[in-house]
């Protein structure tokens, strides 16, 4: 098992002894909202996915991690975590100030602030997305942020139970996990669809030298026409009984704002996966991609930019099933041509079970598909 | 107090070639970079209390992830 990124996992959950002093020391204290979106990266900075972040970025590592896709230390990051305020609200506390943070009307952290910045949105965009087309969705959102950026340390006390909270899980326990169930190599893989053949594919691939398989369903907001959440955990629940061997997948969903940053936000996985105790982790056609902003294995190029990532990427390059193979291949071992290829196209199964239909079971597992259609509305509107 | 060390061997070309490897990142030695290498291969445990291990055991079990 990887150590922490950092080396060791950070901790910024308040100790339950000490909840009850600290929440009501947040009574006192200038209060800030937060978006939906905030609350889950601090969250995710309390329980330690993002080690060794301790809270959003001040200037400094900010002003690296754009330059260099690294922390001031040198330590890989490639997405800024950020914290936008106002002028106006930015006028209310200064460095110094401990704030408490407020989402959705539910005070649920303090934050000791450090540092408060000017920024400039083309240049994030730039270097974060490799566009400042206003078409990008990453794009719109930085130009939705507020003027100032604030840097310091985050301590979470009330956090929230998570969507589905029987799929959410703390580094410390996904790494206890893995020790118990005695797998000493664990490949991650993040999802935001549910299972096709081509998926299951992939994933026993990988899990054939290594000893577990970590799904991640991506939980928060996505785009219209996407599986809902629900859908997803029940289609990997499905597949996991009837596909996989009994101790060889597990599943945990990872709330986390997708910002469709590419290659950019496929480091940004990676580490979070090595936090969670992944040594490798998963990398498709496309990762995190969105439009035509990115080649399609740019994302897998990236890798080669972080020798010192510390957890081992696995690509996988187009994948298809084979008519004349008689089953689901990839570029590198097929012989046969275009002609007796059958893509997994999500787009083409998404059209079939909107009309109620079945895909064909060289594309879909039926236990899958049974699980989509229970659903009266299985996509996102 | 840094951990005592001990030298191991290895072809001058394959050193050479990890200096390459390594050049722009965060490694400033090549030494760095194997031992990054061989501690993935020989991983530390993360350290547990017994109280937080017993808390973890149980919410395991409780949601179904272990027995």
């Amino acid at each position: 098992m990887p150590r922490p990124h950092g080396g060791r996992l950070v901790d910024r959950l308040t100790p339950q002894a000490s909840a009850d002093r600290v929440r009501a020391e947040a009574e006192e204290l200038v209060k800030l909202d937060v978006s939906e979106e905030l609350r889950l990266d601090f969250e995710n900075i309390a329980f330690g996915l993002y080690s060794p972040l301790a809270g959003p970025m001040n200037r400094e590592e900010y002003l690296s991690v754009l330059a260099k896709g690294r922390l001031s230390s040198d330590l890989p990051w490639t997405i800024p975590i950020l914290l936008d305020v106002s002028e106006a609200e930015a006028a209310g506390f200064g460095a110094g100030d401990r704030l408490s943070l407020v989402c959705e009307g539910q005070p649920f952290a303090v934050m000791d602030v450090e540092e408060k910045y000017g920024w400039d949105r083309k240049t994030h965009c730039e270097r974060v997305y490799k566009t400042v087309d206003p078409a990008h969705p990453g794009v719109a959102k930085t130009h939705e942020m507020k003027e100032t950026l604030v840097g310091g340390c985050v301590e979470v006390y009330d956090p929230s139970p998570g969507k589905y909270p029987k799929y959410r899980l703390k580094p410390r326990e996904t790494r206890f996990l893995f020790r118990e169930k005695g797998w000493r190599s664990v490949a991650g893989f993040q999802t935001r669809n549910a299972p096709h053949i081509g998926h299951e594919y992939v994933q026993k691939t990988a899990l054939a030298f290594v000893d577990g398989l970590f799904i991640n369903p991506l939980i928060g907001k996505k785009k219209s026409g996407d599986f809902t959440d629900e859908v997803i955990l029940e289609t990997y629940e499905a597949v996991f009984k009837h596909y996989f061997l009994r101790n060889s997948a597990t599943m945990v969903t990872l709330e986390m704002e997708m910002r469709y940053a590419g290659p950019k936000e496929a480091i940004h996985h990676a580490i979070v996966r090595k936090n969670y105790g992944c040594s490798h982790f998963i990398v498709g056609r496309d990762h995190a991609g969105v439009g035509n902003y990115y080649g399609p294995f740019e994302a897998q190029e990236i890798f080669e930019d972080y020798p010192d990532l510390g957890i081992m990427p696995i690509f996988f390059r187009n994948f298809f099933h084979c008519k004349r193979c008689g089953g689901p291949q990839n570029d590198k071992i097929c012989p046969h041509g275009p002609e007796d290829h059958v893509n997994y196209s999500g787009t083409k199964m998404r059209s079939l079970l909107l009309e109620g239909k079945r895909p064909d079971e060289t594309m879909m597992r039926p236990e899958v598909v049974d699980a989509i259609l229970r659903h009266k509305e299985p996509f996102n509107p | 107090m840094s951990e005592d060390k001990v030298p191991v061997m290895i072809p001058r070309s394959l050193y050479q070639k990890i200096e390459e490897k390594i050049a722009g990142t965060s490694f400033t030695t090549v030494e760095e970079y194997v031992a990054l290498l061989l501690e993935n291969e020989f991983p530390e445990e993360t350290e547990y209390s017994e109280e937080e291990e017993a808390l973890i055991r149980d919410r395991l079990r409780k949601l179904g992830y272990i027995e």
